[in-house]
């Protein structure tokens, strides 16, 4: 025995660490067939590693403080070493967490990887999608930009509209009257460690249920079904490393120079990933002109605007936002087809993915632009369909004419 | 069908909606902005400490900073060091916000970053769009900022502007502005000194942005060889996958 594998087995001895490393990657067997869309997990994953490692780095600089935060990211610009470079890939980062996110999700919602025996791992990444929207909300207010103010006020204020306890709540969120240094303070806290302990739990989570049951795949067949008699490991499954690793290296370089791309050619993204308003400082006494979420937001922005208001309560309208969201936890629940992926779905099944994609992208692009009674009936013909998506699904998934499903994966 | 074809031309035409549904802006000039003039930037930052420097800070940026367009420390120290004693020091102004509020209505904003918030061809429209007006109180108006707290400061430059009325329905808008009143430089020349003051706060607003895009290019040559490497490893692998 070499030293090597007495050091190894000195350690599995106290440790499962070569256990887990073959539970997890040298022998956890995913479905030969992943395509495209599957490279979209390892990403998000890649920009969480990203987002925190940065993070460290910008809180090293950056003081959570209302008379000094605006300025102390432009010091980070200017005058720390390679500051531009760190805050560019964790602004530019934000916005592509969630570019990813949404590709993952939509890969979820086209192969029906929410189905049985997959239902926690969906509601732990609706969670995850939860807590990102939570981090993304509280780290934008950082900055202290005008945009950051009063797009915080806006949120918070949502709070607000729940009735009898509204006010208090809003008050007890902000630690103030208004959005403010304690505001400012606790928002850090929450950013920079609430959150991601919360975040990375969640993933871990996510990733073990995901190991648990093993993947799905573009056919939606369980390869589990199908196993050599001998070896008892999958037909259709190919040990994650190597050849899931290597190959989520090549996304992974795509990846990075579409990242490189907007990083170093086009940080601002037009003023979609950074704003122009957010480079004048927050001031408690100049409300903006316009005010919008960052684009990630703006799909239920959106929905909730085209609500109208009830005896001059926003609160319908944040409650239909909720419940935008809330819904996708019960997906699982609502989907009655007999197979999972789209490739064996029927055209009703088709026809509603499509509207709701057309939907959500054209709720996101409502939310960005200033309300007009033109864009608010589309808001509500978009936040409809959205809704229809899923309270018909019941429905049209059970009377849809599917394919059969092929016994092993294809191609 | 009928129906969906009204449906996607309705898409279609939905941005086009909303902007009719915004209201109508001043267009904008386009500013003569290239970071690689040197030149252009150092006579930008000489408008800039003479004009701007009095009542606008720009608190993020460094004196020494200049460096990065061509000056040298003893030139900065010579020429440009009018509010400050070392060329280490941050461009601040004696004026309190409290003064400058009193004083001219609102606080005049740093400018550290004005570029990034108002875009360069706004500001080459505005610092261009002054005209006389005597019912404000400075005695001068601007065509992409009405009612503005600020003077004109160039006005010695450029000559006095006055405008030039066109009837649009029931409104009276300005048409153009015309000279009334020569200054020291032509109207071009003017055109010019402000394109140099706005090359110069484009390139303030970040002054890394120079650097940040030779890294880029750099940064893609190598993503691209670690691609090829990559893609065959990846082909590699997978040969014996079926």
């Amino acid at each position: 025995m070499s030293a090597m594998q007495k050091l190894m087995g000195w350690i599995d001895d106290r440790l499962p660490l070569t256990a887990t490393y073959k539970a997890h990657l040298s022998e956890y067997y995913a479905p030969k067939n992943f395509n495209f869309w599957y490279f979209f997990g390892s990403l998000a994953l890649l920009v969480l590693v990203i987002q925190i490692v940065t993070g460290i780095f910008l809180t090293m600089n950056y003081k959570p403080d209302a008379e000094l935060a605006f300025l102390s990211v432009e010091y980070i610009m200017r005058d720390v070493e390679w500051g531009w470079l760190i805050r560019y890939i964790h602004s530019t980062g934000a916005s592509m967490f969630f570019v990813v996110v949404y590709l993952h999700m939509f890969r979820g919602l086209m192969y029906g990887s929410y189905r049985k025996p997959r239902e926690l791992i969906w509601i732990f990444g609706v969670l995850i999608y939860l807590m990102l929207m939570a981090e993304a909300f509280l780290g934008y207010l950082l900055p202290w930009g005008q945009m950051s103010y009063w797009g915080a006020q806006v949120i918070v204020n949502l709070f607000a509209a729940v009735p009898i306890i509204g006010e208090d709540l809003s008050i007890w969120i902000r630690g103030d009257y208004v959005i403010s240094d304690a505001t400012l303070n606790r928002f850090f806290a929450f950013h920079v460690i609430a959150l991601p302990l919360v975040l990375i739990a969640l993933v871990v989570v996510h990733l073990v249920a995901l190991h648990e049951v093993g993947s799905n795949n573009p056919d939606g067949v369980e390869i589990k079904k199908k196993k050599d008699p001998k070896t008892g490991i999958p037909l259709d499954g190919i040990p994650f490393h190597p050849y899931y690793t290597v190959k989520d290296i090549v996304g992974v370089v795509v990846f990075l120079m579409v990242f490189s791309a907007i990083l170093f050619f086009a940080p601002e993204m037009g003023g979609y990933f950074l704003e122009a308003a957010n480079f004048v400082p927050a001031d408690p006494l100049k409300t903006p002109e316009h005010i919008a979420p960052l684009w990630y937001f703006t799909p239920f922005y959106a929905i909730l605007r085209a609500v109208p208001p009830l005896f001059g309560s926003q609160f319908p309208g944040v409650v239909a936002m909720g419940l935008s969201i809330v819904l996708l936890f019960f997906l699982p629940w609502l989907d009655r087809s007999k197979v999972k992926s789209i490739r064996y779905r029927g055209p009703i099944y088709k026809a509603f993915l499509a509207a709701f994609i057309v939907s959500f992208i054209g709720l996101g692009y409502l939310g960005l632009l200033p309300s007009t009674p033109v864009a608010t009936i589309f808001a509500q013909v978009f936040s409809v369909i959205y809704f229809l998506f899923f309270l018909l699904m019941p429905w049209y998934t059970s009377i849809d004419k599917t394919k059969p499903e092929p016994e092993r994966v294809t191609g | 069908m009928k129906r969906v074809k009204n449906f996607l031309f309705l898409l279609l035409a939905m941005p086009a909606l909303a902007m009719a549904a915004g209201g109508h802006s001043v267009p904008l000039d386009k500013a003569p902005v290239n970071l690689a003039d040197q030149d252009s930037l150092q006579r930008g930052a000489r408008m800039f400490v003479n004009y701007c420097l009095n009542c606008h800070s720009a608190s993020a940026m460094r004196y020494s900073r200049l460096q990065d367009i061509g000056l040298t420390e003893d030139q900065i120290k010579d020429n440009l060091l009018f509010s400050a004693e070392k060329p280490g020091e941050l461009m601040k102004i004696g004026m309190t916000k409290a003064d400058g509020k009193a004083w001219f209505g609102a606080t005049p904003p740093d400018l550290s970053v004005i570029a990034r918030s108002r875009g360069a061809d706004w500001l080459y429209t505005y610092l261009r769009g002054f005209y006389r007006d005597d019912t404000r109180a400075t005695g001068w108006n601007n065509t992409v900022f009405d009612k503005v707290g600020m003077p004109h400061v160039m006005w010695s430059l450029q000559g006095e502007m006055v405008p030039v009325y066109k009837k649009e329905g029931e409104h009276e808008t300005i048409a153009r502005l015309e000279l009334a009143k020569p200054g020291s430089v032509t109207l071009a020349e003017y055109d010019a000194m402000v394109g140099d003051l706005v090359n110069y706060l484009v390139w303030m607003g970040e002054p890394a942005q120079v650097q940040r895009k030779q890294l880029g290019v750099i940064v893609l040559l190598f993503l691209a060889g670690f691609f090829v490497i990559a893609y065959y490893l990846k082909k590699e692998f997978w040969k014996d996958v079926h």
